[in-house]
């Protein structure tokens, strides 16, 4: 590994990889690090090893992946899996570790592909062993071959939910009932925005024929169902919930949830990048243009690390910052960059018609994001209670940073990324304020963990 | 607004002289640009360390240390505040030379409260340390607290007794009209009898309104927490030739600095890690405690710390107007100091002077 | 809870799951491993001493904290399995290694 490249991709998703291709043969010096142990990102993971009979399961889109992988496996593009990126500042120097080895990197243009997370969402009983993102048990499946083996209830909301139990449908699996808790109002405030997504009509086709296919099955999906609890003493026993006025229980060991995804904004936060509420993802993102330019020269972000657009946008968007890198490194003029693009700039802008209707058909209820239930846990490892956070808040700590100071809230072992936007909610809530006004944790490196003794080997005596 | 005493600066100094005073019938406003504890006092160490300081600043510390003991019947809260002592480990014969020399240089002055151990007391103190260490320098009364929960009691206690703490308010410019005082801030105009500059960093800045100059320079300080881990060491630890500063707070977390300066753009509030001190500092950590390499290390950030050249505070009344009044410069060891430096200035704002020897903080000797 | 479907392409390796044998397929990650066996949690708080599970799968969660190999705080969705691999349920903050003895 270089100490210095003219462009160094970060995240080995759809984004990351198409915009190493896009990098390759152009004669420069390129890098793409990733902290899985291959290519793919979160939808095509473990594409390379996969076993052919199980990744007909996982339906079309995800063997797609096997045609990026395989371009950039022949690439030029220098590869560093199982490598962490810990941090990034605004001087375009990076710290990774790579074989327990740490360094300092620096490079001319950096992407940032991170993608996204599922989107952390409380609800009482959600820490008991058998609650699980539905996200979780795909990459069981995916990476190891894993499936749920006495049944299982899905709950949320979004598209990743459908697809998780049309998969396991295929499997076999059975699916005691999905819990569909997106409000019916919703169907009301997303209609207008019905025609614009019939532009991307395959992905409502496929939405369409998901469901068909469950419900030949047989499967029970409860529309609109609310007040979303897992309940058992130590372990997950059973899941309570609300539906049409009534109160039910279901025994399970097993609870998959799933809220929509948001961008892995630590990177772009730690660099100082600026970041703005997305009121229709209900999500912080980096701000960014057409290109992939962030506030900070030199940084670009694509994929859904820059606001949640999907795989194929993803592959689209890493093009687009790939030739926008190649153009600032004076590989590719002006127009030489605007013509290679147009492509991707019309097949982006059609996949994304989709967009507003999901956003809108998909927002998850405030009072879901906020909760008020003040016993519900919101950070997950410092075991602190939504009435925390509201008494802090009461008490003159106004700000999620103060909030932080002064419970804990945060500050554990996952540096907040399970609880930041819970956090971030309720303190908006409990000041009256929008939360689009009020602030985010402030982005603390090092992102992704390392140990004193990596740390230690960036010393002069310790470096190999 | 107007208000007998308006104090610019809502960190640990700002909010203890306001308590204070307070406590004495005074009716004070604190203003922060920012709000309560934003900067060095909720991000620092939080170590209190009565060791090694400077001899002018001995008396201070050592009655800051008495008044940190009994913390709780000031503000009503322990600050979560721990003595287990600070030590300094000394790791040869010249490190324990050193620690000697001082050692008998604090006698000499008549104080008590810094002693010598030998090795085998050093292990006892502290099993885990790496075997090689032959002695050290201990302060059994010194200990840790939890800086933003400190800043926050003091702030609660003053607003009990009426003070009022105004965040996001800047003070931009400062008049004097007669005898009394115009602070024009982002929040509009206080009038005030007094001021008292606590601005931390930004001292210099407020201190030129009056045109009175300072020779303060602004410093990142960086700091590392781990994850929480299986209580191992009491005293908060130094060595006698590293750069080290070394705790485990009461969570299990370990605290990690030791003079370790970031890059800061002051202007823009912007500091930039240095990676390679980081490692230096976790090397020294491991040259002492090396079963910690496989910890891993949360976060690490730096704040924005006022240091004079001579590394002492600033405590003076202003040599260029009256009823205006300075506390800063705290060059890195200020949150000891906080409680005393609130007794200090109201001492020296309401009766003209001090009990405490002061003398060597003036303004005036720069 | 989970169970983990055949597969012959993986080559076996034997590991300790709190001190008992099993045989695994190379590479699995230990959490998944884990849940597999039917084992439902991995570790418990240092705080209430509750019980917890792997959450999110991919690295973000720190839910999965478990001792491998003696270290104690390893997230098992990211870490793999190796022949001869030790993981054991970590209970709270876990403990340190051994300090170097002194006389
Ligand atoms: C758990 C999960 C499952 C999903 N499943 C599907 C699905 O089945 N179908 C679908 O359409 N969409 C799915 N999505 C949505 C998915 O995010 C996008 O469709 C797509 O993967 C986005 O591509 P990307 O290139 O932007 O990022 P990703 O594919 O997420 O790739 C980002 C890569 O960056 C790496 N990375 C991040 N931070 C660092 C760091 N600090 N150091 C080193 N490497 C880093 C990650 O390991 C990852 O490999 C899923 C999302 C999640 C979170
Ligand atoms: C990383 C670090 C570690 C440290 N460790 C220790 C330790 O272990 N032990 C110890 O004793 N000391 C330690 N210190 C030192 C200690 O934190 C400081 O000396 C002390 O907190 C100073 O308090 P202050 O109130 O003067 O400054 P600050 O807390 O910085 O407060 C000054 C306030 O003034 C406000 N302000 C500035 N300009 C304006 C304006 N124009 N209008 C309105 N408001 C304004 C700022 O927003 C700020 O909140 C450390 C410091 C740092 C940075
Ligand atoms: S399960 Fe979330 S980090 Fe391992």
């Amino acid at each position: 590994m270089n100490d210095h490249y003219q462009l160094l991709i970060i995240g080995g998703g759809p984004a990351g990889l198409a915009a190493a291709t896009t990098a390759s043969g152009q004669g420069i010096s390129c890098a793409l690090l990733d902290e899985q142990p291959a290519p793919g990102g979160q939808i095509y993971r473990s594409i390379e090893s996969v076993p052919d009979t199980r990744a007909q399961t996982l339906g079309t889109e995800y063997l797609r992946g096997k045609t990026l992988a395989a371009a950039f496996r022949e690439s030029d593009v220098e590869y560093y899996p199982e490598t962490r990126v810990w941090s990034l500042n605004n001087g375009r120097e990076i710290g990774i570790t790579h074989k327990s080895q740490s360094k300092i990197i620096t490079a001319d243009q950096i992407l940032v592909a991170s993608g996204a997370i599922e989107r952390p969402m409380p609800f009482s009983g959600w820490t008991l062993p058998g609650v699980m993102q539905a996200g979780a048990g795909q990459i069981l499946f995916k990476a190891a071959g894993v499936i749920p083996s006495d049944g299982v209830v899905l709950a949320g909301s979004g598209p990743l939910l459908l697809l998780l139990a049309w998969q396991y449908l295929q499997l076999g699996v059975d699916i005691k009932v999905i819990l569909d808790v997106t409000p019916l109002s919703n169907h009301l405030f997303a209609l207008p925005k019905l025609p614009r997504a019939l532009l991307a009509h395959h992905y409502l086709t496929k939405g369409l024929v998901y469901q068909r296919d469950l419900s030949r099955a047989g499967v029970k999906t409860k529309i609109g169902a609310s007040n979303l609890q897992a309940a058992g003493d130590d372990l997950l026993k059973s899941v309570n919930y609300r539906h049409l006025g009534r109160e039910h229980t279901i025994e399970t060991d097993l609870l998959l949830t799933h809220f929509g995804v948001i961008p892995h904004i630590w990177l772009t936060q730690s660099a100082g990048c600026k970041h703005q509420w997305d009121n229709s993802q209900q999500c912080w993102r980096p701000r960014h243009d057409e290109w992939g330019n962030t506030s900070i020269e030199g940084i670009l972000v694509a994929g859904d690390g820059a606001g949640i657009n999907g795989a194929r946008s993803a592959e689209h968007a890493g093009r687009i910052a790939g030739l926008q890198a190649l153009f600032e490194l004076g590989i590719l003029t002006e127009s030489e960059r605007n013509k290679q693009a147009k492509n991707d700039q019309k097949w982006m802008k059609a996949d994304r018609h989709i967009r507003p209707f999901l956003e809108a058909y998909f927002a998850i209820p405030q009072s879901m994001l906020a909760t008020t239930d003040n016993e519900t846990i919101i950070c997950r490892c410092e075991e602190i209670t939504a009435g925390q956070i509201r008494e802090a808040v009461e008490t003159g700590h106004g700000g999620s940073n103060d909030v932080k100071y002064i419970t804990r809230c945060g500050m554990g072992a996952c540096q907040g990324r399970q609880c930041a936007n819970s956090v971030a909610h309720i303190v908006a809530d409990a000041g009256g304020e929008a939360v689009s006004e009020s602030s985010h944790y402030r982005g603390r490196p090092p992102v992704a963990p390392l140990t004193l003794k990596q740390l230690a080997s960036l010393t002069k005596e310790n470096r190999q | 607004m107007n208000t007998d005493v308006l104090i610019i600066g809502a960190g640990l100094m700002g909010s203890s002289i306001a308590l204070q005073l307070a406590m004495r019938g005074c009716k004070c406003a604190v203003i922060d640009k920012a709000s309560p504890g934003r900067h060095a006092s909720g991000a620092n160490a939080g170590g209190l360390r009565l060791l090694n300081r400077d001899p002018a600043e001995i008396p201070l510390s050592l009655e800051a240390a008495k008044m940190w003991h009994e913390i709780e019947s000031l503000v009503d809260s322990d600050c979560d505040s721990r003595f287990t002592g600070q030590l300094r480990v000394a790791e040869n014969k010249s490190d324990m030379a050193k620690l000697e020399e001082r050692a008998s240089m604090v006698r000499a002055m008549g104080y008590q409260h810094e002693e010598i151990i030998g090795k085998k007391e050093l292990y006892q103190l502290v099993p885990a340390l790496a075997p090689h260490c032959v002695g050290g320098l201990l302060c059994r009364q010194d200990g840790y607290g939890r800086p933003y929960h400190a800043v926050t009691a003091f702030r609660r206690k003053a607003e009990s007794l009426g003070v009022t703490f105004q965040s996001a308010t800047e003070a931009y410019t400062i008049e004097q009209e007669g005898k009394d005082w115009k602070v024009k801030t982002s929040q509009g105009t206080f009038n005030s009898s007094i001021v008292v500059n606590c601005a931390g960093a930004w001292s210099g800045k407020i201190a030129g309104m009056l045109n009175e100059s300072v020779p303060l320079t602004p410093k990142a300080l960086m700091l590392m927490v781990t994850e929480r881990l299986p209580h191992f060491v009491d005293p908060v630890m130094g060595a006698a030739s590293r750069k080290l500063s070394f705790k485990q707070m009461q969570n299990g977390t370990l605290i990690i600095g030791g003079a370790l300066v970031a890059k800061l753009d002051f202007k823009k509030e912007k500091t930039d890690l240095d990676w390679n001190q980081l490692a230096e500092s976790a090397k020294t950590v491991l040259h002492f405690f090396p079963q910690l390499q496989e910890v891993r290390i949360v976060r690490a950030w730096a704040g924005i710390e006022a240091y004079m050249p001579d590394n002492l505070p600033v405590i003076s009344a202003s040599q260029k107007a009256n009823n205006f009044y300075h506390a800063f410069g705290f060059s890195a060891h200020g949150f000891q100091l906080s409680p005393v430096i609130g007794r200090i200035m109201s001492q020296l704002i309401l009766d003209g002077h001090s009990e405490l020897p002061i003398e060597p903080f003036h303004i005036n000797r720069f | 809870m989970f169970k983990q479907l055949p597969n012959d392409q993986l080559e076996m390796v034997d590991i300790l799951l709190n001190g008992e044998k099993i045989q695994v397929p190379l590479g699995t990650n230990v959490a998944a491993m884990t849940l597999s066996q039917g084992q439902r949690y991995t570790r418990t708080t240092s705080l209430s001493g509750s019980k917890r599970a792997p959450f999110c799968m991919m690295g973000v969660c720190y839910e999965c904290l478990m001792v491998i190999d003696g270290i104690a705080n390893q997230r098992s969705c990211v870490t793999y399995v190796k022949q001869g691999m030790q993981i054991e349920t970590q209970q709270g903050v876990g403990s340190l290694p051994e300090g170097a003895h002194h006389e």
